[in-house]
């Protein structure tokens, strides 16, 4: 059986308009799915117009909402730019992923041109849910996994939105094609 | 795996601990929902029969509203929940509601409270009959306001009674606690959330809704409802003793995380801040060495506890956001640690870390390094690709490059990236400081020219008062209302020209053009800025009417692009391109700044990004080298 952690610490970050808000909430949705006690935190306002949105995410017994600096299990970028400014969350041994074209250089990292693949399905904005499910597929086998397998994912998706097929066909479509892709680099 | 499989750690759960209120056996069962805290507030509304329920939109309390009126809808239940011109009105109507006798609430962010403050102070001492919640949302560091102004100050102020939610669960279950405490007294009760309690989403289970069962009765009681002086210093009286009694309400007294410790140290914590502590007291062993204390009513302070909290423990940390209401209150300086005297910092957010640095350094503790934080940078927020105020501020900047550039607040405030805004005070005060400006200049012999922006809910909110008094100073300068039909910045609330409710319904629509005319303004003209040379010709009419006339008023018309409601037309798609005439001059990327040109290092030249652009072309009259142009031109 897979190992499951007791709580996992997120923080996901990109620029506002990249969708990190559907993708904190998507990952939230399935935390409390899997049966955690959930925070998240959300940047709205100003910033949401193309400035740097931070997201927090912690699943299992927390009651802060925010994730200290050093502190993070994981951290999500929708773009390699953020790591400058989002980079000390990180805590050591803690995984990175990166959507970037190369290599985004000084750390270990797990990276995918999430652009160049929603180019690629021609559905130019949903390089979130492409690297959700790079994300998701590349921490499967980690020794601390993610907190939830892709399945899961795509049940939220699928209740989110339901009603809504064409959506939830492109939505499940850019989620698979991340999963995949995290499938054959990690192999 | 299913997910009871999963094993929590043995010991107190701390998040239990907070949201201890009727504690479920089931939470591994897939019944909670995942509400942001302004979303659990409206949950709270309906849950506890709130009747009439106004706001109007701010981050971060503009979700509020929206989330009553959703389940309003879902539910079919009897309630008034609307957007109001402004803070002021939207208190004055739901506070109307109270003395008859419904429960109701109005809802703002912090500095909303300062418009509806006149209302606020003079409620508090007439008191209310259904309960009344003021929800005042706080945005300490800031990170989209003006000030980090603290609502409780304002309460205190007031003397209203405040609760203070450390998270989304109890900002909801508050709403009963506030309900029954302002019915109990008579008195507004302000429930303050700030940022991280608002935008933080948590899983909750949701209650039974109660369906707003009374009807509204006024009993007419004019030496109460317009209490003269005389009658209002019997009801300041009256007020005193309310506080008192509410300085004892058994309810909302303070909360011991950790019973029977034996320690000489406190902490006292409310807000997000006692979250960020629990969780640092777990972590570090201090659970072990400090009473953790959580101020649910930061004022009134209950007196007992004032009372045991100096006499029992000798060292004292008070931890709160972002003013020292609570160690204000204690009175204690030679025991009480804060903001007062420097263990805390007096500006900017109380996050974890800063938190954790305090709590550690009170109670003997090192703290390990942690990673560096940056200092702020990355990119910053700027106009959408395409957005019409851009096209505006353009042609302003173009047309008047030496004049005075006030404006307002909204989306619109990033025009200062463009260099075409040079004071931002507050709502509405782009008009009544371009009046200011003119009126000064003039004392010195001189017309400057004077180009006053301001949105179109802005405009509504607290512009046209401002618009009628500067009509009859006879203050002389351009007023652009950039009217792109919408309250954009706070995430697309319908304005009082759209014809709809926060609900959807139809309601009667009002027009910017009818108001100008109204306030006796001659010239008022709607442009489309998406066509730049007519708007700069435009701007040059209004322009002459302002040396010898009056005021000119110039409608900028053109839809927000990010208003998925919107229903307004626009203009086909342009797709543009950047020819070999380009030199690599940056003037578009600096002057201009689309998110759709970007600045291609290789060949230093400036380029489109297809998947950015929105086909606006207003670009096409931006580079002074005629480089960026139409496709298939």
């Amino acid at each position: 059986m897979m190992s499951v952690p007791e709580k996992q610490q997120i923080v996901l970050s990109g620029l506002g308009g990249q969708g990190i808000l559907f993708i904190t909430r998507l990952l939230a949705e399935a935390a409390i799915y899997r049966g955690y006690r959930t925070l998240t935190s959300e940047t709205h306002g100003m910033a949401q117009r193309g400035g740097v949105v931070v997201s927090h995410l912690k699943a299992g017994d927390f009651s802060s909402p925010l994730v200290r600096p050093g502190m993070a299990d994981i951290l999500i970028l929708l773009h390699r730019d953020n790591l400058i400014q989002q980079g000390h969350y990180l805590r050591p041994g803690g995984d990175l992923i990166v959507n970037s074209p190369s290599s985004p250089g000084t750390i270990e990292s797990f990276w995918m041109d999430a652009d160049a693949a929603a180019r690629e399905i021609h559905q130019k904005r949903s390089a979130n849910l492409i690297l959700a499910g790079f994300a998701v597929s590349v921490l499967k086998n980690n020794a601390r996994p993610f907190f939830c397998g892709a399945d899961d994912i795509r049940a939220i998706l699928s209740r989110k939105l339901s009603g809504k097929n064409n959506l939830l066909a492109s939505a499940l479509a850019a989620f698979d094609f991340g999963v995949r892709y995290g499938e054959r680099k990690t192999r | 795996m299913s997910s009871v499989d999963i094993i929590f750690p043995t010991g107190l759960s701390y998040s239990f601990f907070i949201s201890n209120l009727g504690a479920k056996k089931d939470f591994f069962m897939n019944t909670r929902l995942l509400l942001i805290g302004n979303e659990a507030i409206a949950r709270g509304l309906v849950e506890n029969g709130c009747a009439m329920a106004l706001s109007y939109p701010g981050t971060p309390a503009s979700e509020i509203l929206p989330a009553v009126a959703k389940w309003r809808n879902e539910l079919n239940l009897c309630m008034h929940v609307r957007w109001a011109l402004n803070e002021k009105i939207a208190f004055e109507t739901a506070y109307a509601g109270s003395i008859a006798g419904l429960r109701t609430a109005v809802s703002m962010k912090q500095v909303g409270l300062n418009v509806a403050s006149d209302p606020f102070m003079s409620a508090a001492y007439m008191g209310v009959k259904g309960g009344f919640i003021v929800i005042s949302a706080d945005d300490p560091g800031p990170h989209s306001s003006q000030t980090e102004q603290d609502s409780r100050m304002m309460a205190m102020f007031a003397k209203v009674p405040v609760l203070d939610p450390c998270n989304a669960e109890q900002a909801r279950d508050f709403i009963a606690l506030a309900y029954e405490l302002s019915e109990a007294y008579e008195v507004p009760v302000m429930l303050r959330p700030t940022t991280r309690i608002c935008h933080g989403g948590q899983d909750i289970e949701l209650r039974e809704i109660k369906a707003p069962l009374r009807s509204a009765v006024l009993k007419r009681d004019p030496a109460r409802w317009a209490a003269t002086p005389k009658f209002r210093y019997a009801l300041h009286k009256s007020l005193n003793e309310k506080l008192s009694a509410i300085a004892a309400h058994a309810p909302t007294r303070p909360r011991l995380l950790n019973p029977g410790i034996k320690t000489s140290r406190a902490i006292v914590a409310s807000g997000v801040a006692f979250a960020h502590a629990v969780e640092i007291a777990a972590d570090s062993g201090i659970i072990e060495n400090a009473a953790v204390w959580q101020v649910i009513q930061p004022f009134p302070l209950h007196t007992d506890f004032m009372e045991n909290l100096l006499a029992e423990y000798t060292d004292i940390l008070v931890i709160e956001e972002s003013a020292p209401v609570i160690e204000m209150q204690l009175a204690a300086g030679h025991m009480v640690k804060g903001r007062m005297n420097g263990h805390i910092p007096q500006a900017g957010e109380l996050l974890p870390e800063i938190i954790e640095d305090a709590m550690k350094r009170f109670c003997g503790l090192s703290s390990k390094p942690r990673p560096q934080v940056p200092a702020t940078g990355g990119k910053r927020p700027c106009l959408c690709a395409g957005c019409s105020h851009r096209a505006s501020f353009f042609a302003i900047k173009k047309t008047f490059p030496d004049a005075i550039y006030t404006s307002d607040i909204g989306c619109y405030t990033l025009g200062l990236n463009l260099g075409a805004i040079d004071t931002v005070l507050c709502m509405g005060a782009s008009i009544s400081q371009a009046s200011g400006f003119y009126q000064a200049f003039k004392l010195g012999g001189t017309q400057k020219d004077i180009v006053a922006t301001i949105g179109d809910s802005t405009f509504f909110h607290s512009g046209a008062a401002a618009l009628m008094d500067a009509v009859v100073q006879d203050s002389r300068f351009i007023l652009v209302v950039l009217d792109n039909s919408t309250t954009a910045m706070t995430g697309n609330q319908p304005t009082p020209a759209s014809g709809l409710d926060a609900c959807g319904n139809a309601v009667p629509e009002l027009s910017i053009e009818d108001i100008v005319k109204g306030c006796k303004v001659e010239f008022c003209r709607v442009g489309d800025p998406y066509d730049l040379p007519g708007f700069i010709d435009l701007l040059k009419e209004a322009h002459s009417h302002t040396k010898d006339m009056g005021v000119a008023v110039v409608i900028a018309r053109y839809p927000c692009l990010v208003d998925k409601k919107s229903n307004g037309a626009l203009h086909e798609r342009i797709d543009m391109y950047v020819s070999d005439l380009c030199n690599g001059c940056g003037y578009c990327i600096k002057q201009f700044e689309c998110p759709a040109i970007e600045h291609d290092a290789p060949s230093g030249k400036a380029v489109i990004n297809a998947e950015a652009c929105s086909g606006c072309a207003i670009c096409a009259h931006v580079c002074p080298q005629g480089a960026i142009k139409k496709v298939g031109e």
